[in-house]
């Protein structure tokens, strides 16, 4: 059957019939948000192999010879890299954004279905060319995640020949990919919405990657602008960011530049891209929670306007990141003062996941398991932030392994925990199986703890004055001998966070075949992912006839209710809303 | 509808005023959802021209700086380019008026005055280059070909939309089948004139 995607586009959904236009050359939303997900976490099992290999050298520091410090920076790039954009941006509006949106809004599929298939093969192709640079004469860059100028193009840094060049050439396709899919996902969130959805009965998930995917249209095109000038700078000789200098003794062409300017684009681009990494896992960790706890969201309009809050304030805290660059101390001042006015939405949404749990049917599940890990990571890592937003706490500790600590917990553990949460939870709809419970009990209980034993120590080694980036400490009077062996358990507690993940792949495979069968609604919630007639979704997702929505997405526990939830397309005369 | 009455309804309340849900029968559509997605691309691309334009006052602090010559083409390329917007905006009326005549008029003009645009800019940068203009040179060169460069590249992007519409009239396509085209490229031709006013007043008062 072909049914009108759009009420306005007027064309029919395309009807794919063979194999290749089904699964391969798809502009069904359901499959490319499978080949998004596929791919990033692919490329994000690269960049944990690469963190295991940085581990190794620090915890028994020149007892691998493959780790030489032109490789251990290598790692260090690409790790960071591909974690926070290859996979975390990717998988949160790439993965999550494309199954779910038109899912939950109740559309067939998104507004733009061709550009939505172009995003994604314009995604891998920035990903073939970024793991392209592994087998380049000279290797990756090994400029540092923040590939400041001017030493990110300098001859003596791992992968100034090829390596840079495929870097930069690689964040320009995912910008244009991203902003491809980007369109897609606050168009049809705007346009698509079925009869009776409104704006304010949408799940917060909508909400968060929504406006993650507006803070990311607007912030990739600094990002684009800087990777476009540094390459210029690295291919034909300019000066935007590279100041006159001598480099191994000879005077270079270069002239007047200022590498200030990058970091400004970089961090301008750079902070709202941790909200753009955070606010999709806000939004589905609130439907986590809700529904897992059997609770209507705390607070469901203060959690829209934080997330519009942060949306905003995110775009003026960047230079925060910038302090020890030397700067105006008003200026300084001033992106403080804004770092922590920013915490004060944040902190509203950790209070109502708190109360959304208050006196809940909470139900002890994998999904919720990994939920309430990530309020307990989040709150960590966010009060570190609070320390190192202001100008002089950053100073001393801005180089150590507290920076390390804070931001490994609050924008690598947290969204990865909700990364994991949401993949439980919503498996059973992308495949009409369970994952294994007690498999990923043990890889919830591995995972969290373990985070835990590898970060809270890197707090303490920060204030020691542990400096970070650094391959080896040599001989240092201020280092005590029990920061080594500190390193070294740091260092297992990684490797066996690690080798833990395989337990969750074979997971994923396993179950796609042998997994119990999960009905369409197991985890007995309301939203409209979950009313949809077949399990798995079948293309044109609806049937004949769109849902027609009569309430918010949280109806749990009502009183008078038959069951303790009823789904937003049940009708108010058949069962009365809360406050009927 | 008010975007401050959407955000702060109480979805968890039974609708006392049912007209907030059944506003758009059909969904939600409102205006043309092209026409939105449209208008979002063209914040993406103001902003990057923006963060251009603030990257340029900032490298213009150093002294090193030597502003570059303004040939007298950049006018008259300006005004191809008005002109240009110009005949898409009558194309745009001649969709209305189902005249297949204009239209087909309207589209080769608009194709020929935007062609004329971007070779003028190519002019511009030779006659440049022939003076001694090197990107290499200094800061001032190099952020104008890069700007160029890169407006230039949106405009050959529109041209792409532009004659694959075209080419939709000249085999049999209705006036109305093709207006939606047509408004879209207007409004992007519009907005691309007024990016390149801006540019062009930056570069003429720096």
């Amino acid at each position: 059957m072909a049914y009108v995607a759009i009420a306005d586009q007027g064309q029919e959904l395309h009807d794919p019939q063979s194999f290749i236009t089904k699964y391969i050359w798809s502009q069904d939303h359901k499959v490319i948000a499978i080949q998004y997900s596929i791919t990033a976490i692919a490329v994000g099992l690269v960049a944990l192999v690469l963190s295991g290999m940085m581990r190794l050298q620090l915890g028994f520091p020149n007892s691998f010879s493959f780790i030489d410090p032109q490789s251990y920076y290598q790692f260090v790039t690409m790790h960071g890299m591909i974690m926070v954009i290859y996979l975390l941006t990717a998988l949160f509006l790439g993965g999550f954004g494309n199954y779910l949106i038109p899912l939950m809004c109740g559309a067939r599929d998104m507004v733009f279905p061709y550009m939505n298939m172009m995003s994604y093969w314009i995604y891998l192709v920035s990903v073939l060319v970024l793991m392209a640079s592994f087998f380049v004469p000279g290797g990756p860059t090994g400029a540092g995640w923040t590939l400041y100028p001017p030493q990110a193009i300098l001859p003596g840094t791992p992968g100034a020949d090829g390596g840079i060049v495929l870097m930069l050439v690689s964040l320009a396709l995912f910008i244009v990919a991203f902003t491809m899919g980007g369109l897609n996902y606050v168009t049809t969130a705007l346009q698509a919405r079925t009869r009776g959805m409104t704006l304010m009965r949408l799940p917060l998930t909508v909400w968060g990657i929504v406006m993650a995917t507006i803070l990311g249209l607007l912030a990739f095109p600094a990002l684009l602008v800087s990777a476009i000038m540094m390459l210029l700078d690295r291919t034909l000789g300019t000066s935007f960011f590279m100041p006159a200098l001598l480099s191994m003794g000879e005077q270079l062409a270069y002239n007047g530049g200022s590498p200030v300017l990058f970091q400004h684009l970089f961090w301008f681009f750079g902070h709202p891209e941790v909200y753009i990494v955070a606010l999709p896992a806000f939004g589905i960790v609130s439907d986590l929670l809700s529904v897992h706890a059997r609770k209507n969201i705390f607070g469901y309009r203060m959690m829209v306007w934080a997330i519009i809050a942060i949306g905003g304030l995110s775009f003026v805290v960047w230079a925060h990141h910038m302090y020890v660059s030397g700067m105006h101390p008003y200026f300084g001042f001033f992106f403080a003062t804004t770092t922590l006015i920013i915490a004060v939405p944040t902190a509203i949404k950790v209070y109502n996941w708190v109360l959304t749990l208050w006196k809940g049917n909470i139900r002890l599940n994998v999904p919720m398991l990994f939920a309430i890990g990530f309020v307990f990571t989040f709150i960590n890592g966010g009060l570190t932030g609070l320390f190192l937003g202001n100008v002089v706490v950053d100073l001393p500790l801005s180089d150590t392994y507290f920076v390390v600590a804070h931001f490994h917990m609050v924008m690598g553990v947290s969204p990865i925990l909700v990364v994991f949460g949401a993949i439980y939870h919503w498996y059973p709809k992308m495949t009409g199986r369970m994952l294994d419970e007690t498999l990923g009990k043990i890889h919830f209980w591995v995972t969290f703890l373990g985070t835990y034993a590898i970060y809270y120590p890197m707090h303490y080694l920060g204030f020691l004055g542990l400096p970070r980036r650094y391959y080896a400490l040599g001989d240092t009077s201020f280092i005590p001998d029990s920061a080594a062996t500190l390193n070294a358990s740091i260092t297992v507690a990684a490797l066996i966070v690690g080798v833990v993940q395989i337990l969750f792949i074979y997971n994923l495979i396993v179950s796609l075949r042998k997994g119990k069968p999960s009905g369409g609604n197991p985890w007995e919630a309301t939203t409209l992912e979950w009313q949809t007639p077949q399990t798995p979704p079948v293309h044109g997702n609806w049937g004949p006839a769109l849902p027609v929505v009569y309430r918010w997405a949280y109806d749990y526990s009502v009183p008078g209710a038959e069951e303790d939830f009823v789904p937003q397309n049940v009708p108010r005369d058949v069962v009365p809303s809360e406050a009927d | 509808m008010n975007i401050f009455r959407a955000l702060t309804q109480k979805p968890w309340l039974p609708d006392e005023d049912d007209s907030i849900v059944e506003i758009h029968p059909d969904g939600a559509v409102v205006l043309h959802s092209a026409k939105i997605a449209l208008r979002i691309f063209l914040a993406v691309v103001a902003t990057l021209f923006s963060l251009f334009m603030a990257a340029y006052y900032v490298r213009m602090e150093v002294p090193d700086w030597r502003p570059l010559a303004e040939p007298g083409l950049l006018w008259v390329n300006t005004g191809v380019l008005f002109l240009a917007s110009v005949a898409l905006q009558w194309t745009r009326q001649a969709t209305y008026r189902e005249n297949l005549t204009q239209i087909k008029l309207g589209l080769l003009a608009g194709m020929t005055l935007t062609l004329a645009f971007l070779g003028g800019q190519l002019w511009v940068w030779q006659q440049l280059m022939a003076d001694g203009y090197y990107a290499v040179g200094n800061p001032a060169n190099a952020f104008f070909y890069l700007i160029t460069a890169l407006h230039g590249v949106h405009i050959a992007g529109g041209l792409f939309v532009w004659t694959r519409t075209a080419t939709r009239v000249w085999r049999g396509a209705e006036a109305y089948q093709i207006r939606l085209s047509v408004e879209l490229c207007t409004v992007y031709w519009h907005f691309l004139l007024l990016v390149w006013l801006a540019v062009f007043w930056v570069l003429l008062s720096t």
